[in-house]
């Protein structure tokens, strides 16, 4: 027979050949770099560690801590500790104030103890009142005088803050402690403190500013009833006058609707606020991630508000912006911490805004995360953390990779005993795909905490069988192409197209059952996907990339070529009528091209 | 083996091969029998949650002073509740045991066996109610997820392949389930993430089969309107032959490693994670395979049997069999079938069990005598240009 033109996808089958051959060695070169070499196993079957928490009931809303609640602390610190949902972590109620937290080895322990307990209670609030924090407060001399003090416009404050300066924000915080002495009156100390502030602070972002665009449109007077309460009470001044900020001593966190006074922390460490109640709140957040400024070379967080909440932030800023110095500044509380204190010069619409402060690129990922997924309901104290052992004996994992080896070589036996030759192919086919998948597993535990609990083992098991589908469809396709006098080169070629049509539509279906269940689900369930829909996209590859290719190259020996008896593809074996020489070839249409 | 490689041949020519479309009816009765089993065990014992769905109480053991292994604790544990018991090791000298379904008064009575069985004073176990670990929010996104999937795939199958077969898939799909978790129910084993992780996996698996089976289907059958030899039905059945030997060997090869998880889970370790996840596997794979080939084509043809055009199609397939019938009757035994009016189509049970097989499905080879009159004028391609 004259040599077969070659189609496309068989002109180079060594190309494809080369490709997977260059990833499984980059991959098991990374393997060995990362210096990971197994899998990360998940909590039942590696243990790992467990952290108990315990929600702290508050002064005023002593009912908080009931069932719901905890439950709702549950759903979002699942989430939290879940991330991009491989993690398998579990989230539990204990008791009836307790949340246990399991998390498998190898997790960052500090980072997640962090995540998982923090309340992440933001809040957006009007600045009445910014003071020094001094560790020795002097006794309050006049709460009314100081409060209208704050609120007496200075020239200097409108003036934007420059961006530089970390250091000069050091120096200027250090100079000002220095300067206000103990003794000096709370008025005075806020004016001092408002003019440090003033070429100090990093804290305003000036694109924050310059995003408004409807300058000037709700220009209610300050006067008008809705105006915003900028006067410090007589209680209020006495409550800010008596925090310390001092280590472990933060003020009550207060009602989202009271006034309340709180420290600031980051670049505003050192400074002590009145704040009025909560104009926006963490719940009209539509999400929060972490960007880096190139200009000011720091991390921040953006955030972005629902509808609801883009229009209370633009009144408010609107309003915030007819203030003067401090009372045109609000303030981002996160936990009853100021984390940073902008001012405004106009209505800021879009409904975007950004927290910057001396975050690590680290810590604006973690408040991002934690951000996005919602504040709890408690607060909750760290009571225990405790390594613990794994749920699942050592002898359920050793029987799982026994049954797999088991497996394995069933299927291997079967294979020989039917496809012979062509064992060989699937067996390297699956050889492939195994390592493919061990090795990107292996790099995805570091990579995104990718963990593997032991459904995810059975899952890979059953892999194998789904992956060994592919092939199947593929040989019977050559055979029964082999069936109708076709000799086995033109077999492979003729074959293909219609075995890549079924494996494509029939890997899609699975493709998207992990698609929607990993967009969807949370938890063990969403792990379950991401695996479905690792091993689907692999399936997909190790057959357009090495089971066809292998084929293609071994249609070219004598072995398979000629249809040796061993080789699975003997035509006379097959029922095929055998191909008599110098007949032409029956003239049959090619159903696909 | 060579004889079941053979049998493919000859199924794949359509000399030998089963009527799965045409007896629909016992299959579907069969179907329908385990289906209502499978219900009425989802009604009476119900499924048994396990402790990550449910909760139940944590027991600490304090100062684990005799080495209680947490083999023995866990033996202990599931003797006094008849659940599977979750225990680790805290630290260095703690146990926590999780026991399911235990309210406060059964849990006081629980931690005193425990406490005896083991060996220990009851004062070194704290009792405390748990959650589920598995809670409610997952299930219902779950949940939400599924339902998403199932209309996205019966929209694509729709669009991939048609509404009738989107139904057929989905209805195989749900038979499937339905079995599945009716064992648990009926068999009372303890259901649990991995169970419902190899739940999901039975999802992907079944419609992942129904698919390539209803992928030869619809190439067989796509001018089968314009001839007049076979009816919608008989030609599925035929595709269905011819993917028998696909299905029958990715079953096998799938339910091979399934088949050693179950025996060394169950066999070797006895019950745990492990056995119960290769069960609802093993039954869901054998489910799927079956439903694949016995109850999605058949459904589907059935269906499709209801359009005009199809009856329409069995009214010609009817007649003119009829009239063949007659013919050959005048002239003895005459098998010469006009082959090659059709390219698509090829069945072997045809109206005479005697007529050997004519052009088979697409690309047919035609033997003998019987090849002229192949229709050439259709092909949509030259053939490969190997004859240069």
């Amino acid at each position: 027979m004259a040599a077969p033109k070659k189609g496309r996808s068989q002109q180079r089958p060594g190309t494809a050949l080369a490709v997977i051959l260059v990833t499984i060695v980059a991959l098991v070169g990374g393997m060995f770099l990362s210096g990971e070499h197994t899998p990360r196993l998940g909590i039942d079957l590696a243990g790992g560690t467990s952290i108990t928490l315990a929600a702290k009931s508050e002064p005023g809303q002593e009912n908080a801590v009931n069932k719901t609640n905890l439950e709702t602390a549950v759903n979002i610190i699942e989430r939290r500790v879940n991330g991009v949902g491989v993690t398998e972590s579990e989230v539990q109620t204990q008791g009836d104030k307790h949340i246990i937290v399991n998390i498998p080895k190898g997790t960052n322990e500090q980072q997640a103890k962090e995540q998982v307990g923090k309340t992440a209670r933001l809040y957006f609030r009007p600045v009445l009142a910014i003071t020094e924090a001094n560790p020795a407060p002097a006794a309050s001399p006049s709460a009314s005088t100081s409060g209208k003090a704050t609120k007496k416009p200075d020239a200097d404050k409108d003036a934007k803050k420059g961006d530089d300066a970390k250091d000069a924000g050091e120096k200027a915080k250090e100079s000002s402690s220095s300067s206000a002495n103990p003794s000096s009156t709370t008025q005075g100390r806020a004016v001092s403190e408002a003019l440090t502030k003033d070429d100090a602070s990093p804290s305003t972002t000036p694109s924050q500013s310059a995003k408004a665009e409807d300058k000037g449109s709700s220009t209610p007077s300050p006067a008008a009833t809705d105006g915003l309460d900028t006067t410090v009470t007589p209680e209020l001044q006495k409550q800010l006058d008596a925090v310390t900020c001092a280590k472990n001593s933060k003020p009550p966190l207060g009602k989202p609707d009271q006034p309340i006074v709180a420290c600031g922390t980051g670049d505003d460490k050192g400074y002590k606020y009145a704040l009025g109640p909560a104009a926006v709140d963490g719940t009209d957040l539509d999400g929060a991630e972490a960007s880096y400024d190139q200009q000011r070379g720091t991390w921040q967080v953006n955030l972005e508000f629902d509808g609801k909440g883009s229009k209370k932030f633009a009144d408010v800023t609107g309003e915030l912006a007819k203030n003067a110095e401090p009372n045109n500044r609000f303030a981002i509380v996160l936990d009853g911490d100021v984390v940073s204190s902008p001012s405004v010069s106009s209505s800021i619409a879009g409904g975007r805004a950004e927290i910057s402060g001396s975050f690590t690129q680290q810590q604006a990922k973690d408040l991002a995360n934690v951000l996005s997924y919602g504040a709890l309901p408690l607060s909750f104290r760290t009571e225990d953390v405790t390594e613990v052992s794994a749920a699942l004996g050592s002898d359920q994992l050793r029987g799982g990779l026994i049954a797999g080896g088991i497996g394995m070589a069933l299927v291997i036996l079967y294979s020989l005993a039917y496809y012979r030759g062509l064992a060989f192919v699937s067996v390297l086919s699956l050889g492939v795909s195994a390592i493919l998948t061990y090795t990107i597993m292996t790099l995805l535990g570091p990579g995104i905490g990718f963990a593997l609990n032991l459904p995810a083992v059975c899952g890979a098991i059953v892999a194998i069988g789904i992956t060994a589908d592919s092939f199947i469809v593929y040989f019977e396709r050559i055979r029964d192409e082999i069936r109708e006098g076709r000799s086995l080169r033109p077999a492979v070629e003729r074959a293909w197209p219609r075995a890549r049509r079924t494996i494509l539509v029939s890997d899609f279906v699975s493709f998207l059952a992990a698609a929607v269940l990993y967009i969807v689900s949370v938890g063990k369930v969403q792990g379950f996907a991401f695996t479905l829909g690792l091993t689907t996209l692999l399936d997909v590859a190790v057959v357009f990339l090495f089971t066809k290719p292998m084929m293609t190259l071994l249609a070219r020996t004598r072995f398979y070529g000629q249809g040796h008896k061993w080789s699975g593809l003997d035509p006379t074996r097959l029922g095929a009528p055998a191909p008599i020489r110098g007949r032409r070839r029956p003239i049959t249409p090619l159903k696909e091209a | 083996m060579s004889r079941l490689g053979s049998l493919g041949e000859r199924m794949y020519r359509g000399e030998v091969s089963y009527d799965f479309v045409g007896k629909r009816k016992r299959w579907f009765v069969l179907s329908l029998v385990i289906t209502v089993a499978a219900i009425v065990g989802l009604i009476t014992p119900g499924l048994r949650m396990g402790i990550e769905f449910s909760g139940g109480a944590v027991f600490t053991v304090q100062k684990n002073d005799q080495k209680i292994s947490q083999e023995d604790a866990r033996k202990a544990a599931e003797e006094i509740t008849g659940h599977t018991a979750i225990v680790q090791k805290l630290g260095n000298d703690k146990l926590r045991v999780q026991m399911s379904e235990l309210d406060t008064a059964e849990a006081d009575h629980a931690k005193k066996e425990f406490a005896k069985d083991l060996g220990i004073k009851v004062e070194q176990v704290d009792a405390q109610v748990i959650g589920p670990s598995w809670g409610k929010e997952i299930s219902r996104k779950a949940w939400q997820g599924l339902g998403i999937f199932l209309v996205l795939v019966v929209i694509y199958l729709a669009i991939a392949f048609e509404w009738r077969m989107a139904l057929g898939a989905l209805l195989a799909l749900i038979h499937d389930l339905t079995i599945t978790v009716g064992v648990y129910a009926l068999v009372g084993f303890e259901v649990t993430p991995g169970t419902v992780i190899g739940l999901l996996t039975i999802l992907g698996y079944s419609l992942y089969d129904t698919v390539v089976v209803f992928d030869t289907i619809k190439e067989n059958t796509k001018n089968i309107t314009s001839q007049s030899r076979f009816t919608y039905s008989e030609a599925a059945n035929l595709g269905l032959n011819q993917t028998l030997i696909r299905s029958i060997n990715t079953s096998i090869v799938a339910l091979l490693p399934v088949g050693a998880l179950l025996f060394v889970g169950g066999g070797l370790l006895g019950a745990g994670m492990l056995n119960d996840i290769a069960l609802s596997l093993f039954i869901g794979l054998a489910a799927g395979a079956y439903s694949s080939i016995f109850i999605a084509t058949p459904l589907m043809s059935w269906l499709k049997e209801q359009q005009p055009e199809m009856k329409d199609l069995a009214r010609r397939v009817a007649a003119r069999r009829a009239s063949d019938r007659a013919k050959g009757k005048d002239q003895g035994d005459s098998q010469d079938g006009p082959a090659g009016e059709l390219e698509t189509i090829s069945l072997a049970k045809g109206p005479e069990d005697a007529e050997p097989p004519t052009a088979t499905a697409g690309v047919g080879p035609q033997r003998g005598q019987r090849r002229q009159p192949v229709n050439r004028g259709r092909s949509r391609n030259r053939p490969s240009g190997k004859r240069r």
